[in-house]
């Protein structure tokens, strides 16, 4: 089974938003809605600050609440792989999954239906990136399969320092953060 | 310092106020749900009193409020819901780690079950629905079968009352279960949530009972009980707040919502004083013969019964373990 996690480098990013940009065009998110974003976050006290900017998404956990909360098998694993996805046939809008989210990673369709990131799993089908890796104009972003120990990401995260969101929530997160 | 700047657009407590998946239809169905839970276990526990004389409401005619209100309650649901023609995939599917998919579920056992009720008892509570219903029928060649079913409910009122009680309570608590299942959201994510539903439910349906009774014995035995189920619920409150006190940080910030927070006088004057303290004190001087409008207790835990839930959907979805 592949295990696809992102690998995201703030030491890279610059927060120009071209995957924020790239996801909306490739997958038709209407306005006011988004499947990724962008955080700065500065801490420390001055002159001392530390400036992080992430490009956040959902999670694709490996321990799900968003599936685990629905009541009609919408929100599922795709087949094979880990990624997150909504069937918009079997969802219903009661948002159960929209509030189990710690990431706040989800959101309501025009239409009525959730919908939420799935990694471009259209594009990753073929063979491609994520649209949001391939625009990447720092390369901030790899993705891959974090089972297979050559892949991009896994080289990432046993070269470098990383951590993951809120792992408190205990969701087991695999988009990760190079620090 | 920790300064965070959403620079894109996000789904975020910073935007737009506060994250807010649910409106008033949840808090509203929630409140209707444990009310016609209530409503369900007063009638069914009625069901084994064997002297019938002094509870005409409570032993007999409350059941035909329970379909009633859980109807209206679904009405409720249904209007929050976005996706509304694919309403029945509820019924497509039983997620067994999913609360909504099991009180969906339940939903539908209780619908028969309360019918079966109501028929054990209406030839002496409602004769006049009973003939209409009979009447209305036999147009549809389908009155044999509605007399036979009467007899068959009355025949077996204790057993279906039985039955019907599990379910009931199971109804009760699920409108908690539904909130506490959520980990990602603190302020919910206790288990004191489905007895503390649970039992107010089942204080408004007893407040409902006092308010539309006619009997003097019926009126007194339940605000008797009333008191001792706002007593529990007192309790249970004080529990869940130790809970979230003595429980990590995300705990306590949501506790800090209720205790210096933005929902601490809702919270404080409209479910505590309002909704228990004071419907209690009346109940109690009204029993010791005090001249107070029997009206007003009631009413109050029936309000209380409401904001308690309007107030803990607000809350849980005011905190979270993100602060964007």
């Amino acid at each position: 089974m592949k295990k696809y996690g992102m690998v995201i480098d703030t030491k890279l990013c610059v927060g120009c938003g071209a995957c924020v940009v790239a996801c909306k065009t490739e997958n038709d998110v209407p306005e006011g809605l988004h499947r990724d974003w962008i955080v700065e976050e500065v801490t420390g006290k001055f002159p001392n600050l530390h400036m992080e900017i992430r490009s956040e998404r959902c999670n694709h956990c490996s321990d799900t609440p968003c599936v685990a909360s629905c009541p009609t098998g919408a929100s599922h694993i795709k087949k094979g792989s880990n990624i997150v996805k909504v069937d918009p046939g079997k969802c219903t809008g009661c948002q159960a999954c929209v509030v189990s989210c710690p990431y706040n990673a989800r959101f309501v369709m025009p239409e009525g239906y959730v919908s939420k990131c799935t990694f471009c799993d259209h594009r990753v089908e073929k063979g491609e990136l994520p649209a949001c890796a391939s625009v990447c104009p720092t390369h901030a972003i790899a993705f891959g399969d974090l089972n297979n120990p050559m892949s991009r990401v896994s080289r990432l995260l046993r070269a470098r320092k990383f951590k993951t969101i809120i792992p408190e929530a205990g969701t087991d997160p695999n988009v990760y953060y190079l620090i | 310092m920790k300064e965070i700047t959403i620079t894109t657009n996000k789904i975020s407590n910073m935007v737009n106020g506060h994250f807010h998946a649910w409106g008033w239809e949840v808090p509203l169905y929630l409140f209707l749900g444990g009310l016609t839970a209530g409503i369900l276990i007063i009638a069914s526990v009625m069901a084994f009193r064997n002297k019938k004389d002094g509870f005409a409401l409570s032993s007999g005619k409350l059941s035909l409020w329970a379909p009633i209100i859980l109807s209206l309650g679904m009405v409720f649901l249904f209007l929050d819901i976005k996706h509304k023609l694919f309403v029945w995939r509820f019924y497509t599917a039983f997620e067994i780690t999913s609360p909504m998919s099991w009180g969906s579920w339940v939903l539908l056992m209780v619908y028969p079950l309360s019918f079966l009720l109501i028929l054990a008892t209406i030839r002496e509570s409602y004769p006049g629905i009973f003939s209409f219903v009979n009447k209305f029928l036999s147009f549809l060649k389908l009155d044999v079968l509605f007399r036979k079913l009467t007899e068959f409910s009355e025949e077996n009122y204790k057993i279906i009352a039985g039955i019907t009680i599990p379910f009931a309570i199971t109804l009760g608590i699920y409108t908690g279960i539904l909130l506490s299942a959520f980990g990602s959201r603190p302020f919910w994510n206790s288990a004191m949530l489905g007895p503390l539903f649970l039992v107010s439910g089942l204080s408004s349906a007893v407040a409902m009972v006092i308010l539309l009774s006619k009997e003097h014995k019926e009126k007194s035995l339940f605000t008797k009980v009333d008191i001792a189920l706002l007593l529990t619920e007192g309790v249970f409150i004080l529990l869940f707040l130790i809970g979230l006190a003595t429980s990590s940080a995300q705990y306590k910030a949501a506790l800090a919502l209720i205790t210096g927070g933005a929902l601490t006088p809702s919270f404080w004057i409209f479910i505590v004083m309002f909704g228990l303290l004071i419907p209690a004190l009346l109940e109690l001087l009204e029993l010791k013969g005090r001249n107070i409008n029997p009206k007003l207790a009631p009413v109050l835990v029936i309000a209380g019964g409401l904001f308690l839930r309007f107030i803990i959907v607000e809350a849980g979805q005011m905190n979270s373990w993100l602060p964007y």
